[in-house]
C-alpha cells in the first residue's frame, strides 16, 4: 500500500523539479523585474489592458507589484492626463512613483484607473498570486488555498514559480494540489500531463482533492477520465477508511468515558455483589467538586486556573470516597446478603443526593471551564484529534492502571480479590470482610468522583449528570462480567466503539436502541458477562 | 410454621375480604357522592378527586402486578413501567382514533401529529385501533407478547437477580428512546393526548369519570382475586419455592423457567390493563412513562406496603402516591425527593416486610402465643 504511493510521490517530485527548472529559465529570459510595460498598459484606460497589466504584474516578481495591485484595489492608482501618461499611487502625502514609492513632482490633473467586476476578480487573482511569494508561510498557504478554490489559469505561472522556491512541506503540498487542480481544469493540456496531475491530486486523498477531480471537464479524453475515475474511487475508499478510523476514535473516547463511569461500579459490584444505584450521583458529586475548586481558584488565585483539574482530582476522590464510606457504614452494611434491597436503598440515596445538590447549587447547569491544555486539536492524516478527548482517554487508562495496581500489588487489593472470589472462605482466613466492604465502597465511590472531574469537561454539570450514565455503566459491568477489571475495560471500549460505528448507519437514537437490544440478547447467551469468574457454586 | 394446613386454603383471607369490601364500597360510594350530591354539600366528592383516586387505583393494580412477580417469584423487574405504558399506548391509540374530524387538522383518519408530520396514510400498526374490542385485546396482548418474548429469552438462559433487574431496565430504557422518536408513529415526545370520547361518552364528563373510577376499582378487585388465586394454587406454591430456592425446584423436576414465564406474562398483562385504565383518567400518555425512574418508583410502593402480601402492594401504591400528591403541591415540594429517597432507605432498613407484612408478622406472633395459628402467610424471603 505505501510503496506504490511513495513511488508516485517521488515521480511527482521529479516532474516538478523539471517544471520548475523550465519556469526558471523562461523567467530569466523575459527579465521579470521590468514592469514598466505593465504600468504603461494601466494608462490606456480600457479594461482589457488593465487586466493584462494585472496578469503581468502578478507574475513579475517585482517587489513593487504588491503595492500597485493593492492601490488599484483601493482606487488609489491614478494616471496623468498629460502625455507621456504615467501611473502614480495617490496617498495623503501626494502622488508617489509606483516603482520607488518616492514623491514625484506634480504631473497635472490625474484620473484613477477604472475598475469593474472583471477587473476586481483579476485583482483578487493577482493579489492571490502575489501572496504566493510572501515571506510568511501562513500567507502562502492561504494563497495556495485561494488559488485552489478559484482555479484561475492566470495564476499558473506564478504558482509554478512559487512552487520552485517553496521549502515548507505543507505549503508545498497545498501548492502542488492547486497547480494540479488548474492543470486538470485547463484546456489544451496534453493528456499525459493531465493524467500526471490527476495522480498528484489523487495522492492528496482528501475532500478538496475529490472536489478537484470531480471538476474535470466533460470534454476530456477517455483515458484521462478513466484515470480521474480511478483516483476518485481510490480517494473515496481512503476517505471511507478514515471515516471508520474517526468513528473508532470517537468510540474509544466514548468508551473511556464509560470506563471511567463504570469501573468503580465494577469493583463494588464485584466485591459486594450489589449494584450501587447512587454511583451516578458520586460521578455528579465529583463534577461539582470540580466546580467548587474552580470557583475557589477564580476567587483567590486566578493564575492557578490551568491546574484546577489536577487539584480537583484528588479532592474529588477523597470527598466522594468519604461519602461512599459513610453510605456503606450507615446503610449498606445492614443489608448484606440482600442485593435487591440494597439496590432500592441506594436508589433512595441517589434521590437524596440529587435533591441535596439541587438545593445547594440550584437545578440549572453550572459552568465548569476547560484549562488551556484541554482545548485545541491536531491532525493525523484525515483524523482530527482534540486534546480534550485525548486527555480523557489517557486519564481513563491511568485510572484503570492505578486500580489494577491497587488490586494486584497491595494488601487491601489482595483482600478485595479474596472476598470477591469467596466471601466466606476469605472471612475464615481472617480477612475482615466488613472492613474490606467499606474500603471497597469508598474506593469505588472515589473513582466515580474522579470520573466526575473528567466528565465535567464534556457534559453539563447539573444534578442530573449521574442519571445519564448509570444505565450505561450497568450495561458495561454486566456485559464485561463481574469481578474482572479487564472485562470492564473490554466491555466499555466495545460498547463505545459499537455505539459510534452504528451511529452513521442507524442514527444516534436507533443505534443506541440497537445496542441495548444486542446487550439484552448477549446476556441471554452469557448470563455472567464476557469474562465471568469461574466458580463452583450453582447459584453464582 | 403452621400445623393447620389440612383444611383447603381459603381464596380470600380476612385482609383480602376487607380489601375487596373497601373496593366495592368505594366503587359505589365515590360515584354516588360525586354525581348525586350538590357541589356545595359536605359529602360531595369533586370530579378531580374522582380522577385522582382512579389514578391511584390503577397504580395499585400496577403495584399488584409487580408484587406477583417480585413478592412471589423473586423477579425484581425494573422495567414494569414499560408494560404499563404499552397498555396505556394501546388505549391511547384507540382514543386518538375516536377524535376523528374534531382534531385541529380535521383529518378523519390520521391523528393530528401524523398530519403535522406530513404523513399520508395510517401506519399498519394503527389499523384496527378504531374498534374498541381490538384495542382492548391489544391492551393485554402488547405487553403480554413483549413479556413472553423477553421472559422466554431471559428465563430460559437463567438470567436471575440483579442481572435480570438490569436488563429489564435496559428494556424500558430502549423503549423510552424508541417512543421518543417521531418516526415511530406514536406521537414522539408529546405522546397521545387531547382525547375526546371513549365508547361514545365524553371523556371529560362527570359520569364517564365516575364510571372509569368504578371500573378501576373493579379491575383492581378482580386483579387481586386472580393473583390471590394464582399464589394459593399449586402453581403459586411452585412460584414461592422458585423464589426461595430456584435450583432446588429445578432439581425436583419442575421446569422453573416455564412457571416464571407464566407469572411474568400474567403480571405484564395486569400492568397493561392498569395502563389502559390510567390513560383515559389522566388524559395523556407520553414516553416518560417508560423512564427507568418510574419503574423503580413502583418497586418502592410495593416495598412500603409489604412485598409478597398483594394487599400491601395496593395499599403502598395508594399511600405513597397520596403522599406524593400532598407533598408536591405545597410549600414542601422541594423536599419531596428527600422524603421519597428517605422512604426507600427507611423501608429497606427498618421495615423490610412493609406495612402489611409487619402487621401480619405481629398478628401471627400473637396468634402463635395464644396457640391458634391461622392461615400461614407466604413470607417473602430475600431472593438471592
Amino acid at each position: 500500500m505505501t510503496s506504490p504511493a511513495r513511488c508516485r510521490s517521488l515521480s511527482c517530485a521529479l516532474l516538478f523539479a523539471a517544471l520548475a527548472l523550465a519556469t526558471l529559465l523562461c523567467a530569466g529570459r523575459a527579465s521579470a523585474q521590468d514592469i514598466s510595460g505593465a504600468l504603461d498598459q494601466f494608462t490606456q484606460g480600457n479594461y482589457g489592458a488593465t487586466e493584462a497589466a494585472l496578469g503581468e504584474l502578478a507574475v513579475s516578481g517585482s517587489p513593487a507589484a504588491a503595492g500597485i495591485v493593492q492601490a488599484l484595489a483601493d482606487g488609489k492608482l491614478v494616471f496623468s492626463n498629460a502625455l507621456p501618461r504615467k501611473v502614480f499611487i495617490e496617498t495623503d502625502k501626494g502622488l508617489l512613483d509606483p516603482l520607488t514609492m518616492q514623491p514625484v513632482p506634480d504631473p497635472g490633473p490625474v484620473k484613477p484607473v477604472r475598475v469593474n467586476n472583471r477587473i476586481r476578480r483579476a485583482i483578487e487573482a493577482a493579489s492571490g498570486t502575489l501572496s504566493l511569494t510572501s515571506p510568511d508561510a501562513a500567507t502562502r498557504l492561504s494563497a495556495a488555498g485561494a488559488v485552489l478554490r478559484t482555479r484561475d489559469e492566470a495564476a499558473l505561472p506564478a504558482l509554478e514559480k512559487a512552487l520552485a522556491k517553496e521549502t515548507d512541506r505543507h505549503v508545498k503540498s497545498a501548492m502542488t494540489l492547486a497547480r494540479s487542480a488548474i492543470v486538470i481544469g485547463m484546456d489544451g493540456v496534453p493528456p499525459e500531463e493531465r493524467i500526471k496531475a490527476i495522480e498528484v491530486v489523487g495522492a492528496e486523498g482528501n475532500q478538496d482533492a475529490l472536489a478537484v477531480l470531480r471538476g474535470l471537464p466533460d470534454n476530456a479524453l477517455p483515458e484521462v477520465k478513466e484515470a480521474a475515475a480511478k483516483e476518485i474511487a481510490g480517494i473515496q475508499h481512503s476517505l471511507a477508511m478514515w471515516d471508520v478510523v474517526q468513528n473508532v476514535w470517537y468510540g474509544l473516547s466514548l468508551g473511556s468515558v464509560l470506563l471511567l463511569a463504570a469501573i468503580g461500579l465494577a469493583i463494588t459490584f464485584g466485591v459486594m455483589g450489589v449494584i450501587n444505584m447512587a454511583h451516578g450521583e458520586m460521578v455528579m458529586l465529583g463534577a461539582y467538586t470540580t466546580f467548587v475548586v474552580q470557583q475557589a481558584i477564580r476567587t483567590y488565585d486566578p493564575g492557578l486556573f490551568d491546574a484546577s483539574l489536577i487539584i480537583a482530582i484528588p479532592l474529588a476522590f477523597l470527598f466522594t470516597g468519604l461519602i461512599g464510606v459513610i453510605i456503606e457504614r450507615t446503610v449498606i452494611r445492614f443489608l448484606y446478603g440482600r442485593p435487591l434491597e440494597t439496590l432500592l436503598a441506594t436508589w433512595g440515596i441517589s434521590l437524596i443526593l440529587q435533591q441535596a445538590i439541587r438545593t445547594i447549587f440550584g437545578p440549572t447547569n453550572r459552568e465548569v471551564g476547560a484549562p488551556s491544555w484541554m482545548s485545541g486539536s491536531f491532525d493525523i492524516g484525515q483524523l482530527s484529534i482534540t486534546y480534550g478527548r485525548l486527555w480523557i482517554i489517557i486519564f481513563a487508562m491511568l485510572v484503570f492502571a492505578a486500580l489494577l495496581a491497587v488490586l494486584r500489588l497491595t494488601r487491601i487489593g489482595l483482600e478485595m480479590r479474596a472476598v470477591t472470589q469467596n466471601r466466606r472462605m476469605a472471612a475464615s482466613m481472617g480477612i475482615r470482610t466488613n472492613w474490606v466492604d467499606a474500603m471497597t465502597f469508598g474506593l469505588g465511590s472515589g473513582i466515580a468522583g474522579m470520573a466526575g472531574v473528567a466528565l465535567s469537561q464534556i457534559d453539563n454539570v447539573s444534578p442530573n449528570l449521574g442519571q445519564g450514565y448509570i444505565i450505561d455503566s450497568f450495561l458495561v459491568v454486566v456485559f464485561g462480567g463481574v469481578g474482572n477489571l479487564w472485562g470492564t475495560l473490554v466491555g466499555a471500549m466495545s460498547l463505545g466503539v459499537a455505539n459510534k460505528l452504528l451511529e452513521p448507519y442507524a442514527g444516534a437514537v436507533l443505534g443506541k436502541i440497537a445496542l441495548l437490544v444486542i446487550i439484552i440478547l448477549f446476556i441471554q447467551k452469557r448470563p455472567r458477562g464476557l469474562f465471568a469468574l469461574k466458580g463452583r457454586s450453582i447459584e453464582a | 410454621m403452621s400445623t393447620s394446613d389440612t383444611r383447603p386454603p381459603a381464596l380470600l383471607g380476612t385482609s383480602g375480604l376487607i380489601f375487596i369490601a373497601v373496593l366495592v364500597a368505594a366503587a359505589i360510594l365515590v360515584p354516588v357522592l360525586n354525581l348525586l350530591t350538590a357541589p356545595g354539600s359536605a359529602l360531595h366528592v369533586p370530579t378531580y378527586v374522582v380522577s385522582l383516586l382512579g389514578k391511584y387505583l390503577t397504580y395499585a393494580l400496577l403495584a399488584l402486578s409487580v408484587d406477583l412477580i417480585w413478592g412471589y417469584v423473586g423477579i425484581l423487574s425494573l422495567g414494569h413501567g414499560a408494560f404499563f405504558a404499552l397498555g396505556g399506548y394501546a388505549m391511547g391509540m384507540y382514543l386518538m382514533r375516536q377524535i376523528g374530524t374534531r382534531g385541529v387538522y380535521g383529518d378523519p383518519i390520521l391523528p393530528d401529529f401524523m398530519v403535522f408530520l406530513n404523513w399520508k396514510e395510517l401506519p399498519w400498526f394503527w389499523y384496527g385501533f378504531d374498534m374498541f374490542p381490538f384495542a382492548a385485546v391489544m391492551v393485554v396482548l402488547a405487553p403480554g407478547i413483549l413479556a413472553l418474548v423477553f421472559g422466554w429469552f431471559a428465563f430460559r438462559s437463567r438470567v436471575t437477580g440483579v442481572y435480570l433487574s438490569i436488563i429489564t431496565q435496559a428494556m424500558t430504557f430502549a423503549l423510552l428512546l424508541a417512543f421518543f422518536r417521531n418516526d415511530m408513529g406514536f406521537g414522539g415526545n408529546n405522546g397521545l393526548t387531547d382525547f375526546k370520547d371513549i365508547l361514545g361518552f365524553n371523556i371529560q364528563a362527570d359520569g364517564t369519570r365516575a364510571t372509569l373510577f368504578a371500573l378501576s376499582a373493579l379491575a383492581l378487585a378482580l386483579g387481586y382475586v386472580l393473583c390471590r388465586y394464582l399464589v394459593r394454587s399449586h402453581f403459586g406454591k411452585v412460584l414461592i419455592a422458585i423464589r426461595d430456592a430456584e435450583t432446588r425446584v429445578r432439581f425436583t423436576g419442575y421446569r422453573a423457567e416455564n412457571y416464571k414465564l407464566v407469572a411474568f406474562v400474567v403480571s405484564a398483562a395486569l400492568a397493561g390493563i392498569a395502563g389502559a385504565l390510567y390513560v383515559p383518567q389522566v388524559g395523556i400518555i407520553n414516553p416518560s412513562e417508560f423512564s427507568p425512574a418510574n419503574s423503580i418508583e413502583i418497586i418502592v410502593w410495593v416495598a412500603v406496603g409489604g412485598r409478597g402480601t398483594l394487599v400491601g402492594a395496593a395499599l403502598g401504591a395508594v399511600l405513597v402516591n397520596y403522599a406524593k400528591t400532598y407533598f408536591t403541591s405545597g410549600f414542601l415540594a422541594p423536599y419531596w425527593l428527600f422524603m421519597l429517597g428517605g422512604l426507600f432507605v427507611a423501608v429497606t432498613l427498618f421495615l423490610p416486610k412493609g406495612i402489611v407484612g409487619t402487621f401480619y408478622e405481629w398478628r401471627d406472633r400473637r396468634k402463635a402465643a395464644t396457640g391458634e395459628a391461622d392461615e400461614p402467610v407466604a413470607e417473602p424471603r430475600p431472593a438471592e
